[in-house]
């Protein structure tokens, strides 16, 4: 039996949530004020994901980076690897809105695409 | 004789300036120009590249950038007019209520442009270190979040790499993860109140996820380095915001972001001699978010800080909308007036008049309350009798709070007063 | 060999190299700072103090007089921003007006012209924010406010223009008397730059005086930092006050003043507290409080406006008045050293005075081409729709805003990068041309003004500092530590 402490951040509320584990299998939710929180809460214990924004390095852009997300959320131990895998990445100018950046980043299988428009 | 006329004149175009005028034009007006002083639209929008903008107005999670994107190009495919590059420099009124707006651009130098109608859509700055009163030496290395932010997601530049955050503001929340993404150490985000100014969310996902201490109740009370900064001492608050002795530590740091509250920029609103609310810092307006210059609208963060950039442009499309109306000599018939009072823990109220007559079906008027309450009502009054009661789980100063008026509701309490002026009251109640 | 040597570019050192400038000689100034005015001169009231205050016979009182009535010519001819708004000291306390009259007679001595003693009636009448405390008043019309920056800057600019030579970032280590082959005492300067011999040495180095004097002579000299620590309130308090209002100093303190600046801005300040590292410019949070409370004494409804605060030092000399003139046992080598206030008021008179020892000491001719006058930066903010147009049309740049706050165009911050002496740091631009002074306190246009900085300097944006070595901004790229 394993017990975890979290804030929901479904809504402003904030509810203080208690979520028992065994064997990475959720027994309980509580604290609770809505069904919500009981998804946020069972989805955030085991297995927490997170979109993840940040920059690359741009070739002949009107700025020297441009921003970038992962296409979908990424499991949330893997942000710093997905960060670190764009240090690498160099695209060139024009880049617009939903480029590819990189594909599979970090081995997620999600794609990181562009969000700015720089031509 | 002005050198350019616009029948509209939106001055910014940012998240405010772009929905005011997408929406003026679905209004039907034709004449409109929008002045941006950036080299490109969208505003703050082009530097907040994390998400979480357009749940409300998009049904998904979008970057800051890409919400941009989709009001540009309602502005590029309805063919609206802006000027890149051009700052305004004055506002003022000619004969006849005409507005005439001063604007100058490395293109076109000093020009003048004629209209009659404007909307404030400016936007805020940050509160600088100096409104704090933060002691110590002023080296390099002391940086508002959003210029912080700008370097890193602008310029791909690092203000620096050990950093200590005052203040968590959301500004202060998501640059503490940016940092982090780009190589930065951050230490801890002080906050001198008990409660944080940001979003839940972001204190989850900006500072737990890291492991970045959030430390309630703490400020810094001095500053080293007499070039750049070398580190900074944060001390525990007392109730009164008074730092308690003894409880200073000391972070060895190269960089102090301050994320300590927006200001609405307003300079162009008071040269014009709008009249404003000393607690917003932005204008007085009525349900039509008019100011109380005619045929003069303010719209987002230069009427007053909002969490949400969907509640902009929202208020935006709102404030376009009127205007249009404005223009085309469809402000109805006065009816009555009610201003809006607000006590009891509610601090402001945006718009804080209504006339009946302008009014729409339902009108959202927002407000922010003073401190965090836990399990309370909001009660609105109209003239004495209870419109409305609403049970709060919690309301904190850091999430702005809305209520919805109805039309039919306020008439059917106001019918056959022979008083022109009635009241609301909107307070927190146990 | 060097003909002069003045060791400090604050307001005191400028002013000596621009009156030593209208003279055929080799003139030298060294500073260990990246820019002028980077010490005392920077950091104080900005008042032009009408000279009431200073006992009479002093050297203080002197050159407060004369230079209050340069500087109302040297701001037209020099062009820096100079207002004649005058100065009221009040009497805060029930106990009469003894004080106040001590005041006004020794101000007559000092020959001070126009003082009246205001009666509360009239004194409320002309600032309806005094507060209601308030007995009765000194008025002094010919009290006035400066921009301590720029006046030292049109000074140094001015002296450049006529020939004297500025080495920055060039810190004096050491001082030694010399005799040369044919006789003639000379003085070798060892600096971080160099050797320098000199035939005069001018010591105006303000807080570090004291060491420089001493190296030379037998005859010691002390000086105390004095730190004083300021309230500068946003633009809507700036018609708070239309003069400089100072307190009688009383039983409760010396006082504090609370004034417009020539720039339309309100200030409060300053503490007055001996400190010991004459570096140390920092501000405390029971002076800054302080200063907000003694402050509502003379204005009671004082907003809680406050865009920033800072700290400056002056220099005090245990014998009270300015040290100004050739060392006894150090001939060619002049002090003009404790120089606190009234020192900047007193700076242009300090300036002629010196350059007239020189002169008699060098034998120095006047020099036939002199330009006496001087163009400050255009402003834009301040320029008439007719003058913007025209500064447009000679560089567009003077329609790119950079600072919003205080509307400053790259247009300016171009101009005060390419003049003589052009700024090289982000202070040095913000003295300049007021970039970053405004209520966002370069929140905005910080990163605007560095590229500019950067692409004229021709380096990259990492270089550029905000004053001098160390007080770099940019720590490299997005990732580089990842």
């Amino acid at each position: 039996m394993e017990t975890r402490e979290l804030t929901c951040i479904r809504c402003p509320i904030g509810c203080h949530i208690t979520v028992t584990l065994e064997n990475g299998e959720v027994q309980s939710v509580t604290g609770n004020s809505c069904p919500r929180g009981e998804e946020y809460a069972s989805n955030e214990v085991t297995h927490p994901m997170r979109t993840v924004t940040s920059l690359v390095r741009l070739k002949n852009g009107k700025r020297p980076v441009v921003s970038v997300k992962t296409q979908s959320d990424v499991p949330r131990e893997k942000m710093m690897d997905v960060v670190k895998a764009l240090k690498e990445i160099e695209l060139t100018a024009p880049v617009k809105i939903g480029d590819i950046a990189a594909e599979n980043v970090a081995g997620t299988g999600v794609n990181v695409i562009v969000t700015s428009n720089d031509d | 004789m002005a050198d350019r006329k616009a029948e509209l004149i939106i001055i910014g175009g940012g998240p405010a300036g772009l929905a005011a005028a997408a929406s003026a034009r679905k209004e039907g007006l034709q004449d409109i120009l929008i002045l941006e002083r950036d080299t490109r639209l969208g505003g703050i929008l082009n530097q907040c590249i994390h998400n979480g903008f357009g749940l409300h107005t998009f049904k998904e999670e979008l970057t800051g950038p890409e919400y941009a994107a989709r009001f540009i190009k309602q502005i590029e495919d309805e063919k609206i007019p802006y000027m890149l590059d051009t700052m305004v420099i004055d506002i003022s009124e000619g004969e006849g209520g005409i507005k005439i707006v001063t604007a100058m651009n490395p293109k076109e130098g000093l020009f003048t442009i004629e209209g009659k109608a404007v909307i404030l859509a400016m936007g805020c700055r940050e509160r600088p270190r100096g409104a704090l009163n933060i002691p110590g030496y002023r080296p390099a290395g002391i940086y508002s979040a959003g210029t912080a932010q700008y370097y890193v997601n602008i310029e791909g530049r690092m203000p620096g790499k050990k950093v200590v955050i005052l203040g968590s503001g959301d500004i202060g929340l998501i640059m503490a993860r940016r940092m982090t993404y780009e190589g930065a150490k951050v230490l801890c985000v002080a906050e001198l109140q008990p409660y944080s100014g940001g979003l839940k969310r972001n204190i989850v996902q900006c500072l737990d996820d890291f492991d970045i201490p959030l430390l309630l109740s703490h400020t810094v009370v001095d500053i080293k380095g007499k070039k750049r900064v070398e580190g900074v001492t944060i001390a525990e608050v007392d109730e009164n915001r008074k730092p308690i002795p003894g409880t200073e530590v000391f972070y060895e740091c190269d960089t102090l972001l301050l994320s300590c509250g927006l200001i609405p920029e307003n300079e162009l609103s008071n040269k014009l001699g709008v009249k404003m609310n000393p607690v917003t810092n932005g204008a007085f307006v009525n349900e039509s978010l008019e100011t109380s210059v005619p045929g003069v609208f303010a719209c987002g963060n230069v009427l007053h800080v909002h969490d949400l950039v969907d509640y902009v442009s929202g208020e935006a499309s709102l404030a376009g909308k009127n205007a249009a109306a404005y223009i085309r000599g469809e402000s109805g018939s006065d009816g009555y007036l009610i201003n809006i009072k607000t006590e009891n823990g509610v601090r402001y109220s945006v718009p804080t008049t209504v006339r009946t007559g302008n009014m729409p079906d339902t009108l959202t008027v927002r407000f922010r309350v003073g401190n965090e309450y836990r399990d309370t009502n909001l009660a609105v009054y109209l003239d004495g009798k209870q419109l409305m009661k609403l049970p709060k789980r919690v309301m904190a100063p850091g999430e702005m709070e809305q209520i919805i008026l109805v039309k039919a509701k306020v008439n059917e309490i106001l019918k056959d007063s022979d008083v022109s002026e009635h009241e609301i009251v909107i307070r927190v109640e146990d | 060999m060097q003909d002069v040597t003045i060791i400090g570019a604050g307001v005191t050192g400028s002013a000596i190299a621009r009156e030593l400038s209208r003279l055929d000689l080799d003139v030298l100034v060294l500073e260990k700072e990246s820019d002028v005015c980077e010490g005392t001169s920077k950091a104080n009231s900005g008042i032009v103090h009408s000279g009431y205050d200073a006992k009479p016979g002093t050297l203080k009182a002197k050159f407060n007089v004369e230079g209050n009535k340069l500087i109302h010519e040297l701001s037209k001819t020099l062009d820096f921003p100079f207002k004649e708004n005058g100065s009221i000291v009040l009497e805060l306390e029930e106990e009469g007006r003894a004080g106040i009259e001590a005041l006004y007679e020794r101000g007559k001595s000092n020959g001070v012209p126009g003082l009246r003693i205001l009666e509360k009636d009239e004194l409320l009448k002309m600032e309806p924010s005094v507060s209601s405390n308030a007995v009765c008043a000194l008025y002094a019309p010919t009290g006035g406010i400066v921009c301590p920056f720029n006046m030292t800057i049109a000074f140094a600019e001015n002296a450049a223009d006529n020939g004297v030579t500025f080495k920055l970032d060039t810190e004096v280590k050491n001082i030694e008397k010399k005799t040369s082959e044919d006789g003639t005492n000379y003085y070798r300067l060892e600096t971080s730059g160099g050797i320098i011999d000199t035939k005069v040495v001018i010591n105006a180095a303000g807080v570090y005086s004291d060491v420089f004097h001493n190296m030379v002579s037998e005859y010691k000299l002390h000086i105390t930092p004095r730190k004083g620590e300021y309230l500068l309130m946003d633009k809507m308090a700036g018609d708070l006050v239309k003069a400089t209002l100072f307190q009688l100093p009383s039983k409760l303190g010396k006082g504090v003043l609370v004034t417009p600046t020539v720039h339309g801005n309100l200030m409060v300040g300053p503490t007055a507290e001996e400190v010991e590292d004459p570096e140390d410019t920092s501000t405390s949070a029971e002076g800054l409080a302080s200063l907000f409370d003694k402050g509502a004494m003379s204005v009671e409804k004082l907003p809680r406006l406050t865009i920033t605060s800072f700290a400056g030092l002056r220099a005090h000399e245990d014998g009270g008045d300015f040290v100004i003139g050739e060392v006894k046992d150090a001939p060619g080598f002049i002090d003009a050293a404790g120089i606190e206030s009234p020192g900047l008021t007193a700076a242009p008179a300090v300036g002629a005075y010196v350059a007239g020892i020189v002169k008699d000491i060098l034998g120095a001719s006047e020099k036939k081409d002199f330009i006496d006058t001087r163009k400050g930066i255009p402003s834009m903010a301040l320029a008439s729709d007719e003058e913007r147009a025209a500064l447009i049309a000679s560089d567009p740049a003077y329609a790119h805003v950079i600072c919003r706050c205080e509307l400053v165009t790259e247009g300016e911050i171009k101009n005060a990068i390419n003049r003589t002496l052009g700024a090289r740091t982000v202070d040095g631009i913000k003295r300049r041309t007021r970039a970053g002074m405004g209520r966002c306190q370069t929140g905005f246009c910080l990163a605007r003004t560095i590229p500019l900085l950067a692409e004229a300097l021709g380096v990259d944006e990492e270089e550029i500092v905000k004053s001098g070595n160390g007080a770099y901004y940019i720590e490299g790229k997005i990732k580089d530590s990842l």
